[in-house]
């Protein structure tokens, strides 16, 4: 299994490299000078000459890698030019903030969509199944931004039952923090929860028709048994990876959920430094996402290792 | 040749009955399986045969209580088993009797198995599932069915995967989960097709040991007659959904009264005298869309009439031997040599 692991992990060394080739060209493509928005107003070319300087950016490109990614190597990932904090702490600061919304919104994802793509395997063709179906379609072609305005709308301007947007760190006060994030985790985790549950229905209904959930029935096993038992089991294996891809997403892609709510996460800290040709951050911002991708697919990896018997042993 | 002798049939009560079973895909005007009466008897061996399609899994599966209603519509039939009677549409709901009292093994082990378990929590699961053990206990009694089934080193065995076991090693397992309750009437639906023919022959004769052993009612569903002769106490021919022949294996060998019994003998390879071209039933089984509407065996009889336009009724005659054709019995007892 370790060596499973490691073997894993050294694949994933070329593809951060690639990943970062492609990060740092296709940031230096971008129109648009950095030092130009840092200047502001005052385009006295000597000041942009001494910007240029002070941040290197006379080099040549190739060197300019080099630079970066030697000091990302040891955990510099430069300063911002923005607000000349130091990228890592930035990303340090914001991360927290995501990973707990992800959290919630992938539990919110597994408590609603597991439950119904099994029930509606099970009862394939019935009102239950159709009605799973629609909602499900509904969940995925919901935009996110919608659905959180109207929440907002709804149960914080109208009810006033939860906070409409913030953010409180979990462990200064872990309910506090849950009840703020509960709405964006919620407006994240249906779309998820509807992907979910169209992939937990057709896995559970290639397994139900087969020869070991009948030996399974022929043993006298309680329905329910021979469905969370034995036909679960085996149609876990695709969920969990997907669940593993899914919350990697999320790190990423909760970029508009997080500006609706205003929650100072992940998403916003990518937006802002766009918007302010802030290279240094985008850079470090989008390496740190590719490599919490790779790491969540060998996550996924392993788990499939782990759920799969056949595979269990030859590793 | 014929190695199973049939002892008196009226000498016990059946320990299995099925009385007409009609059956067809839910939403379709043709029966599926007609009229399907059979009886086990406790220590005897029933043997089903029929080519591919005949209907001989479908109801095995049905009297199992294994098909799903939305697919298949049992529209009549009734077992009665151990004293109690159902119908057959709620055999489904008969839990505490399935992998109990009666126990089913399949045709394919290489995929019965759950490939996530470890084989011998599979079969310690089929005894707490119907009886009070402690988990500890029911391992004891895992292993001690493994090794009545001939796998070596079974305490070694129980711990591992279906993966890791041979095809005939799987269906030694299928076979130890389903006898491992001791039950008294065991469904097989080819339990040897998968399998390399010297392993066929070793599963064959365990089946038989085990069940002389426990005296169990056995239904073997084949389309093997070498299977059928070795094992065979009575013989079940079915064609098209129909039971178009039964009776005591010496009967059927010896006196087949249907042409599709006849056809289907003369087309098993004889080892002695000389060697012809074997002989073949010409035609394939109809469709159920083409059934023909009387005897279900005309479109390919070489006897047709005009009388096969009507159904058949099943004739007895001695010795609980019937026929569904209306020539039976026949006047000339055909020469097969078996």
């Amino acid at each position: 299994m370790l060596s499973f692991v490691l073997r894993r992990l050294l694949i994933a060394i070329p593809t951060i490299i690639l990943i970062s080739v492609f990060v740092f060209t296709l940031q230096k493509l971008l129109p648009g000078d950095p030092v130009l928005a840092m200047a502001g107003e005052e385009r006295d070319p000597q000041v942009l000459e001494y910007l240029r300087n002070k941040y290197r950016l006379n080099d040549p490109i190739f060197i300019q890698y080099i630079n970066w990614i030697g000091n990302a190597f040891v955990g510099d990932l430069g300063i911002s030019l923005r607000t000349n904090q130091p990228v890592l702490e930035l990303i340090m600061e914001k991360l927290p903030v995501t990973i707990q919304l992800a959290v919630i919104a992938i539990l919110i994802a597994l408590v609603i969509g597991i439950p119904t793509g099994i029930l509606s395997a099970v009862k394939k063709g019935s009102a239950v199944d159709y009605c799973a179906n629609a909602i499900a379609l509904s969940g995925l072609s919901i935009p996110n931004f919608w659905l959180g305005i109207m929440l907002i709308l709804l149960v914080s301007v109208r009810w006033q039952l939860l906070p409409a947007s913030g953010y409180v760190p979990f462990f200064e006060d872990p309910l506090k923090s849950v009840s703020v994030m509960i709405m964006p985790a919620f407006v994240l985790g249906t779309a998820l929860a509807a992907t979910l549950m169209r992939h937990t229905r057709s896995a559970m209904l290639d397994v139900l028709k087969s020869d070991y959930v009948r030996t399974a029935r022929a043993k006298g096993l309680k329905e329910q048994t021979v469905v969370l038992k034995h036909a679960f089991r085996n149609a876990a294996t695709p969920i969990v990876t997907l669940t593993a891809l899914l919350f990697g997403e999320l790190i990423a892609g909760a970029v508009l959920t997080e500006q609706i709510f205003t929650i100072p996460g992940f998403g916003k800290l990518i937006v802002d430094a766009v918007f302010n040709r802030d290279y240094a951050v985008v850079q470090g911002v989008v390496l740190v996402t590719a490599v919490g991708f790779i790491l969540m697919n060998l996550l996924a990896d392993v788990a499939y290792v782990l759920l799969n018997p056949r595979l269990r042993s030859s590793s | 040749m014929l190695a199973a002798s049939s002892s008196s049939i009226n000498s016990s009560l059946p320990v299995f009955s099925v009385a007409d079973l009609n059956m067809r895909i839910a939403g379709s005007p043709t029966d599926l399986v007609e009229n399907f009466s059979i009886d086990v008897f406790p220590g005897h061996t029933l043997c089903i045969v029929g080519e591919s399609g005949c209907g001989k899994s479908i109801s095995a599966l049905a009297l199992m209580g294994l098909l799903s209603p939305t697919e298949i519509d049992i529209r009549s039939g009734t077992i009665r088993f151990e004293g109690q009677e159902y119908p057959v549409s709620e055999a489904q709901n008969a839990r505490h009797l399935r992998g109990d009292r009666l126990a089913m093994i399949f045709q394919e082990p290489m995929t019965s198995l759950n490939p996530a378990y470890k084989v011998g929590e599979q079969i310690a699961e089929a005894i707490t599932c119907h009886h009070p053990f402690s988990s500890d206990e029911a391992k004891k009694r895992a292993i001690e069915m493994l090794a009545k089934v001939g796998i070596p080193a079974p305490a070694a065995r129980f711990n591992e995967y279906p993966h890791q076991l041979s095809g005939g090693m799987r269906q030694r397992v299928m076979i130890a989960m389903a006898l491992v309750n001791n039950p008294s009437l065991l469904i097989a639906d080819e339990p040897t097709t998968a399998l390399d023919v010297t392993i066929q022959a070793q599963i064959i004769e365990l089946i038989r040991n085990l069940q002389k052993e426990a005296n169990m009612g056995t239904i073997m569903i084949t389309h093997d007659l070498g299977v059928v002769a070795k094992l065979a106490t009575d013989v079940v021919v079915m064609y098209a959904g129909q039971i178009v022949e039964k009776g005591p294996v010496e009967a059927i060998f010896n006196d087949p009264q249907h042409p599709y019994t006849i056809g289907l003998l003369s087309s098993m390879p004889k080892l002695t005298g000389q060697r012809e071209r074997l002989a073949t039933i010409p035609g394939t089984v109809p469709t159920i869309q083409s059934m023909p509407s009387g005897c279900r065996f005309s479109s390919r009889c070489p006897f047709r009439a005009a009388i096969c336009k009507e159904k058949p009724v099943a004739r007895s005659f001695k010795n609980n031997h019937s026929v569904s054709c209306h020539f039976a019995p026949l006047d000339v007892i055909l020469e097969l040599s078996v």
